[in-house]
């Protein structure tokens, strides 16, 4: 946009020679770059991913140059309505209200109940969860475990993962009491694997991959569903949610194709590296 | 070994002249870089800051229009006293013993560990916070992450370097009056209790005082274990969140009205930070005077 700006700026009022140079040579730098510059702004939890598979798609396609911004979903849908950004990452699924708006998932996210690997509770119904999270069962024993108060984990504010959480258990931030409040997955892992009485969520893939790689921490099943990838590949897992990028009309070429990679196999391996699950049956 | 511009002038008094340039020069673009931030900070939280009482509050709920920072003012000021608390005392005896009751080489042998201890990056003793320390405290009050992790981590990382300019103060002091009080026939003990601490207490206060501003300033280690619940805790076991951890925990999700009171987060620790900067230098100025007095 800044650009575009100088762009006619200096299309308007070249006075000195050197400036017309200059304009020349910024103005062939813009019109190359409308065609092969792609904007991608939006979700936070997203744009990782999506820078990666940028950067895979960059090198695949020389001349494309792809700025991707993260700013939350709300940023990501109000620019592609703007038409400062192309793309825009939505890690939800879009609303009725959103109609003006076609989404395209690139894969999904869910989140997992975590639980030290020694803690006996084998499974918690959602209803104790929330009676957990918002102070009224404060002891293991009152769901089934030992005799020792539970410390609640929870996300800081403005996390997804939080969102999330937040929206499938019908909650709100003041009415959760917790004991310990984390900023990123990796530290909501050790917190939960170095306390025996911890409840927490994470993403499930990173859960599933700390899980597997001996991490003593253990998913929780949720609604009799097991949490795991495939489960939330499938779209059958509660507690998950499309990550989307979403466009106004008809997108252009490189926005096109950027898509079509965005969805293809080869980003498998780009996807699973940030712990979230890549589409099923592609 | 005093350092007069007679004695540290340069032959040609043009190079002097240009090193004077460039130093001033140096200093005055830091002094105003730092005006700049701090007026940013002001200008970027001026909405919350001055219009609004709503930052002197104790609730913190960005979601609810809520940006109380008090919980998190008496967070930040309690775990770093806790931990000069915690670090002072040993890190005194620490030095005291390696300068004069170690044997030299130990005592040599220590500073070495003390300043490698101080290189070591706050991260990394936030991580043995996570995975040590924190679990340990939660075998005996649930859940671990507190107050007192906090504080204990904080005094691990302020210790070396607090070891280290005590023990520079108290070798200064020794090397001052040690002979004189041997030659008076004082024992060591009494010399470093009576003499020695004395002599080197205007060097240590501000030592002690830039420690608590690194304390304050401390983000990662203390964000990994303090728990980060917003709340005046109610025993030095409970969780507390820090105004630096507050910053780092939301900053990045935040927008409007919730990224301004976070910036007041950071100009309330400017704030705080400057404060005690200019104490541990109104300290350190009169203590400079008293020895001009003594010489």
């Amino acid at each position: 946009m800044l650009l575009r700006g100088i762009c006619d700026g200096l299309k308007r009022a070249p006075r000195l020679a050197g400036a017309i140079a200059m304009a020349a040579l910024i103005l062939s730098g813009c019109s190359r770059d409308a065609g092969d510059r792609l904007v991608i702004t939006g979700s936070s939890t997203i744009a990782p991913l999506v820078t990666v598979i940028a950067q895979a798609f960059e090198s695949a396609h020389p001349g494309v140059k792809i700025d991707v911004q993260a700013g939350g979903s709300s940023r990501g849908i109000a620019d592609v309505r703007q038409g400062l950004a192309e793309l825009g990452m939505v890690s939800r699924a879009l609303k009725p209200e959103e109609g003006d708006l076609a989404a395209a998932t690139i894969a999904q996210d869910g989140i997992a109940m975590i639980v030290h690997r020694d803690n006996p509770v084998g499974a918690l119904t959602g209803g104790q969860i929330v009676a957990i999270y918002t102070g009224k069962v404060r002891n293991w024993q009152e769901v089934g475990g030992p005799d020792a108060p539970i410390t609640v984990v929870n996300k800081a504010e403005g996390r997804s993962t939080l969102e999330l959480f937040l929206s499938h258990f019908k909650l709100d931030t003041p009415a959760i009491r917790a004991d310990v409040v984390i900023g990123d997955n990796q530290q909501g892992i050790k917190t939960v694997a170095g306390n025996p009485q911890a409840i927490g969520y994470v993403s499930v893939g990173t859960a599933e991959f700390e899980a597997r790689r001996g991490t003593p921490i253990r998913l929780l099943p949720l609604d009799g569903v097991e949490a795991s990838t495939a489960h939330v590949a499938r779209g059958d897992f509660p507690l998950s949610r499309p990550l989307n990028l979403v466009h106004r009309g008809e997108p252009g070429r490189v926005a096109r194709e950027f898509l079509a990679f965005a969805a293809s196999p080869e980003v498998h391996d780009l996807v699973t590296g940030q712990y979230f699950v890549p589409l099923a049956g592609r | 070994m005093i350092l007069s511009p007679v004695n540290t002038s340069f032959r040609s008094p043009a190079a002097d002249r240009a090193l004077f340039r460039a130093l001033a020069f140096s200093a005055g673009a830091v002094a105003a870089i730092l005006a700049l931030i701090l007026l940013y900070l002001t200008l970027a939280s001026a909405s919350l800051l001055f219009v609004d009482a709503g930052l002197w509050q104790l609730r913190w709920q960005p979601s609810a229009g809520a940006y109380g920072l008090v919980a998190m003012l008496v967070g930040s000021v309690a775990v770093s006293l806790l931990a000069l608390l915690i670090a002072v005392p040993p890190g005194l005896v620490l030095a005291v013993w390696g300068r004069f009751f170690a044997p030299p080489w130990v005592g040599g042998l220590y500073r070495g560990a003390m300043g490698l201890l101080a290189s070591i990056p706050s991260v990394v003793y936030g991580f043995w916070g996570l995975v040590v320390l924190v679990p340990l405290l939660n075998r005996w009050a649930p859940p671990g992450a507190s107050l007192l992790a906090a504080a204990l981590v904080l005094a691990l990382m302020i210790l070396p370097i607090l070891v280290l300019q005590a023990d520079l103060a108290l070798d200064e002091a020794r090397r001052r009056h040690l002979a004189a009080a041997m030659a008076l026939g004082a024992s060591v003990s009494g010399t470093v209790r009576r003499v020695l601490l004395p002599t080197a207490a205007p060097q240590l206060v501000p030592a002690v005082l830039l420690q608590l501003g690194r304390a304050l300033g401390e983000t990662m280690a203390v964000l990994m274990v303090a728990g980060n619940v917003v709340q005046l805790p109610d025993a030095i076991t409970a969780p507390i969140r820090t105004l630096t951890a507050n910053i780092a925990l939301e900053m990045a999700y935040a927008s409007g009205e919730h990224q301004t009171a976070l910036f007041a987060s950071g100009w309330l620790l400017f704030v705080l930070v400057t404060l005690i900067m200019l104490g541990a230098r109104a300290v350190a100025r009169r203590a400079g005077e008293g020895r001009v007095d003594a010489h």
